[in-house]
């Protein structure tokens, strides 16, 4: 949001500084001052905390890259020697592997925030599309990392993921094949395509940083949405950023630490699959190939699809249609919070997304195929019919005159010039 | 094209919107740098592809005199499971009952065959060498290998070989019958070199 900078260098550097490369100015802005609605709730925490994980995944990505080995006959063992020999090696490989577990699960907290609260509707789409990316970014560099231990799963993942593009051999015939062994680098998943998963697993998280800045910078144009969806009306609807925010949000942020720790220290297989502790084998595949939980819902999808082609089809969708829910949703409100009939609907994708997820973990079979289908049908009738129609047939509830009536209440006399919070906080 | 209004070069005498000399050089120049990027992109795309130690391993021999009938070998070529069984003459008859209209991939897809030669049991082996089903151990549908090389295996409905990732089915000709898989187990080129004696690749 445009605001007046107030920043001030005091000492005689940052004011040479400021004149020559005002970094100090754009942090001052952005993060200290930086005008917030007033009413943000704890759902807006995860972004702040995504940020952290991603250094998390960095920071402890590259000192195992120091360690790691990304040939098929050494990188099972120097996964093995990491958590045996290696000082500290077992904490940094278990803090980057369960990371990723919370790393996903912050995301997906995040991205549902942003759909019950409508934080995609204008002025905020190339916001939105922005974080889409960085979910699908995500979603490869998890692949990718995944698949760098080489044990059962990692390699029978690889080989059925990649085997996907082969589906374009029945649009045109061939395509498929040489696109698959393209990516291998051979004629089966071997030695070159373990070491170029390395090196991308190792760019993505630089590219996700990226975007992530951009993501930012695109928020920090219309501002934060907030639990009403209404716009900020003036300059009682806000407060500065620091210390307000950046006190709730390091107060979430250490929450959420908390249930990493207890995760790492006392359960970190408990996200993992056992078969990935058996080294890698091509001639034997596993009983059961299951991702990690956090690819569960779209696993569910790929297989609720009798043919192969349509299949990947749907998988693909399931994620690219968040693109276009700007434009999918027709409702005049932002927030799910006044729309008495959408409300229904959105909880019932939230259950769809979880039940997803346990079929995902199940064999296709039987009733877990009958229901993988009926939830798989509910998904992209939301996207495709429920956000279009109900947002043009729906009344929705009277919305508040201002964010700050709707904390404080319609009736309080307020003086104009300073919040009624922070009068208490001065009595304080 | 609007800033070329400010052009010096450019005759008061052209209309607004006729192209200058100037916009001429910026169109090729442009487009003379894309198909130069377009060219330096291709080393780094192309690199990716099998490279020539891939390529040159490709070939594998193996010696089927010690593979009785009832039995199964898997061999590697070019790092794929390479499928042999003996199959007994019941298995044989079996696959050979079976109408080629009625399987789901109605295509041999034996590489040693031309592209159309239809799936029926004798164009999935070598004239004289029946007995011997040569295939590529790899489900058509994602890539896993099926089982029923091992004896204890499950074989499937069709006595055959059955893909644990998704269920696909494939009868003792290694055709698929049932499940997603949308292709018959794939032959590799092979050639016997003598009466035993094999010649993948
Ligand atoms: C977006 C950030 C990242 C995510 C979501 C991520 C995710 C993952 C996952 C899920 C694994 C498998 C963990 C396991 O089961 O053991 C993994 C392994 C690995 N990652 Fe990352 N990673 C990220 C960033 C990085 C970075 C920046 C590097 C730097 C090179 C890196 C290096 C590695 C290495 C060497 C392994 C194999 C060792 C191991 O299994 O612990 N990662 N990653
Ligand atoms: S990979 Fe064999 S059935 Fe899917």
């Amino acid at each position: 949001m445009a605001h007046a900078s107030s920043y001030q260098p005091t000492s005689s550097f940052g004011q040479w500084l400021d004149a020559r490369l005002p970094v100090g100015r754009v942090m001052h802005d952005q993060f200290m001052t930086f005008p917030t609605p007033r009413n943000l709730n704890y759902w807006w925490t995860f972004g702040g905390i995504l940020t952290f994980m991603l250094a998390v995944q960095i920071a402890t990505g590259v000192v195992l890259a120091m360690h790691y080995v990304p040939t098929p006959e050494g990188a099972f063992d120097s996964v093995e020697t990491i958590m045996r020999d290696v000082n500290w090696g077992w904490l940094l490989r278990y803090s980057h592997a369960v990371g990723g577990s919370m790393f996903f699960l912050a995301a997906y907290i995040h991205t549902f925030r942003g759909l019950y609260y409508g934080s995609y509707k204008a002025p905020r789409e190339v916001l939105w599309i922005l974080g889409v990316l960085i979910l699908l970014l995500m979603i490869a560099t998890a692949f990718m990392g995944y698949s760098l231990v080489w044990g059962q799963m990692s390699f029978w993942a690889v080989t059925v993921i990649t085997n996907l593009f082969s589906s374009l051999d029945a649009v045109i015939p061939g395509l498929g094949t040489k696109l698959v062994q393209w990516i291998w680098g051979g004629f089966a998943v071997g030695a070159p395509t373990l070491n170029r998963l390395f090196s991308l697993h190792y760019l993505f998280p630089f590219l996700i940083a990226g975007v992530v800045v951009l993501h930012i910078w695109a928020l920090h144009v219309p501002g934060n949405n907030n639990p009403t969806g209404i716009d900020v009306k003036g300059p009682r609807d806000t407060v500065p950023f620091h210390p307000y925010y950046t006190i709730k949000d390091g107060f979430a942020l250490l929450m959420f630490v908390l249930l990493f720790a207890v995760l790492l220290f006392y359960a970190p297989n408990l996200l993992g699959h056992s078969d990935n502790y058996i080294p890698a084998n091509p001639l034997q595949t596993p009983p059961h190939i299951v991702p990690e939980w956090y690819f569960l819902p779209f696993y569910a999808v790929l297989r609720a699809i009798p043919n192969k082609l349509m299949g990947v089809i749907a998988l693909i969708s399931s994620i690219a249609i968040l693109f276009f829910v700007p434009w999918l949703d027709t409702s005049k409100v932002r927030s799910t919070r006044y729309r008495p009939i959408y409300k229904w609907f959105f909880w019932v994708f939230v259950v769809t997304a979880i039940v997803l997820g346990y079929l995902g973990s199940q064999p296709p079979e039987g009733w877990y195929l009958i229901f993988g289908r009926i939830f798989t049908a509910y998904y992209f009738l939301f996207f495709l019919v429920v956000m279009p129609v109900v947002g043009l047939l729906e009344k929705p509830a009277k919305l508040p005159g201002s964010i700050t009536e709707s904390v404080l209440g319609p009736d309080e006399p307020l003086p104009l010039s300073v919040p009624k919070a922070r009068q208490r906080e001065q009595v304080l | 094209m609007a800033d070329t209004d400010h052009s010096p070069a450019q005759s008061p005498l052209l209309a607004e919107d006729e192209p200058t000399r100037r916009d001429v050089i910026l169109v090729a120049a442009a487009g003379f740098a894309a198909v130069g990027a377009a060219a330096a992109l291709w080393p780094l795309l192309d690199q990716m592809n099998p490279d020539q130690s891939a390529l040159s391993v490709a070939t594998t021999e193996l010696d089927l005199a010690d593979v009785d009938p009832g039995q199964a070998i898997t061999v590697m070529w070019r790092g794929k499971p390479i499928f042999v069984r003996h199959r007994t003459d019941e298995e044989i008859a079996a696959a050979k009952a079976v109408p080629v209209d009625d399987l789901p991939d109605a295509l041999a897809r034996n590489a040693n065959l031309p592209d159309d030669a239809p799936a029926t049991d004798e164009n999935r082996t070598t004239k004289g060498h029946e007995g011997f089903l040569i295939m590529i151990g790899i489900c058509t549908h994602l890539g896993c290998i099926p089982k029923g090389q091992a004896p204890g295996d499950n074989k499937g409905d069709y006595d055959g070989w059955f893909c644990p990732c998704h269920g696909s089915q494939y009868d003792t000709a290694g055709r698929i019958r049932k499940g997603p898989a949308p292709q018959n187990l794939a032959i590799p080129p092979y050639a016997y070199t003598s009466d035993t004696k094999v010649k993948i690749g």
